[in-house]
């Protein structure tokens, strides 16, 4: 018999830090899609932020763990629809991405999908100085989620939500 | 008993998985190897995205096989002529990394229009790992495009080599494009779709690329090497899967 109510378990839920980014929440991220209550159970739907996101493990044992403690063991289900985006990131989070030194990923705008497009949204603000006399480094960053930029204000190379 | 339409289905998926599966193992090692730290984390990024590709249309077609298989099985514990990739990305690179990209953007392009297509998917997994597959597929493309572009219009060395690289490829590009009565099958019920239908797309993004990279495909061309969609591989990809497999089938108990 589950007793929580389902804003208690998403309150729980939101206590996990993303292991690669621990300044916001799983739930934050967007990863959590859906809590249900069964009779005697409760079922978790996460999704993956890039398909072969080595940290999903690691957030569904978390969840795991997290749900023990209140005497739950959540059937936990991947699902890949609607494909995760960042625009799914409230403005505060992207602030707590900002603040822990993370430029966080503009809006999204579906007519740039295609490869050739001009996807140029203009330089991205330094997240220390905020200064937006900044170049892309690289593509590709630390982990799938983030690109590499460097500040010529501050002269400090930082990290990038990308925009997905 | 499973229905036609479910064979089929695996099969379609078995496809898909294996040819992100292949390329990626090719990407992956230049992991360590890169020519710049930038790249080098680049690639294994992009390999990661297409294991993660394949893992869900494995777990897909283990789940209508419903016979206790797992994408695992899939993955180690079959041999070249059960694999279904292209026999484009097995190719070695030999750590030219002109050639990594050339290959890349080739069949990036390819997938960027199939994934397209299959987002109208009737069948809801399929459509849903479509969408999921093509944001990423559309960052592999636009950064191998830059590559191109960058190595072709670059020095005479790099030009040279991306032009070569480009000409060993392009008599693979064909096979991309094969079908055969699993598509049929899949297309009459609105699963999939007709892969011919976005052939001079793929042509037309292709050239807009190459002009901008001064290279020229290769004119005249007659040899079209095919076989994937039997299982029928070149020398290649069996020591490609020694390796891949090697743990699996050495120690079969391990576990992640």
């Amino acid at each position: 018999m589950v007793t929580l109510a389902s804003s208690e378990i998403w309150d729980l839920l939101n206590s996990i830090p993303d292991p690669e980014v621990p300044a916001i929440s799983i739930v934050e991220l967007g990863v959590v899609r859906d809590v249900r209550i069964t009779d005697s159970n409760v079922e978790v739907d996460i999704t993956p932020t890039y398909s072969g996101c080595p940290a999903l493990k690691s957030m569904e044992e978390q969840i795991r763990a997290k749900l023990l403690l209140v005497g739950l063991t959540p059937s936990i289900k991947t699902i890949y629809k609607p494909a995760w985006t960042t625009d799914w990131m409230s403005d505060e989070t992207k602030e707590k991405l900002r603040a822990y030194g993370i430029a966080p990923p503009e809006k999204l705008s579906f007519e740039n999908l295609h490869p050739f497009a001009n996807n140029d949204k203009g330089p991205v603000a330094c997240p220390f100085c905020s200064s937006t006399d900044t170049s892309l480094t690289s593509r590709f960053g630390s982990t799938a989620c983030k690109a590499l930029h460097f500040c010529n204000g501050c002269r400090q190379p930082f990290e990038q939500f990308k925009c997905h | 008993m499973m229905t036609d339409l479910q064979k089929a289905l695996i099969d379609f998926c078995l496809r898909i998985a294996d040819n992100s599966l292949i390329h990626a193992q090719r990407i992956s090692e230049w992991t360590g190897h890169g020519p710049i730290l930038e790249e080098d984390i680049a690639m294994s990024n992009v390999a990661l995205d297409l294991i993660g590709q394949s893992r869900g249309f494995y777990t897909y077609a283990a789940q209508i096989d419903g016979d206790g298989k797992t994408e695992d099985f899939y993955a180690f514990r079959r041999g070249e002529r059960e694999f279904r990739n292209k026999l484009m990305v097995e190719q070695p690179d030999n750590k030219d990394f002109g050639f990594t990209m050339m290959k890349l953007f080739l069949n990036g392009c390819f997938d960027y229009l199939m994934f397209r297509d299959l987002m109208k998917s009737t069948d809801e997994t399929i459509s849903g790992l479509a969408a999921k597959s093509i944001k990423e597929v559309t960052y592999h493309v636009r950064h191998a495009g830059d590559w191109v572009v960058r190595l072709g219009d670059g020095t005479e060395e790099s030009h040279q080599r991306i032009q070569n690289s480009l000409n060993e490829l392009w008599p693979y590009t064909n096979e991309l494009f094969e079908q055969d009565s699993v598509d049929a099958l899949l297309i009459s019920n609105g699963i999939a779709f007709d892969k011919e239908k976005f052939r001079d797309e793929w042509t037309k993004m292709v050239y807009e690329i190459f002009a901008k990279a001064t290279l020229s495909v290769p004119e005249n061309n007659t040899y079209s090497p095919t076989g994937g969609l039997k299982g029928i591989h070149s020398e290649h990809l069996g020591y490609l899967l020694a390796e891949m497999q090697y743990l699996p089938r050495t120690y079969p108990d391990a576990v992640w």
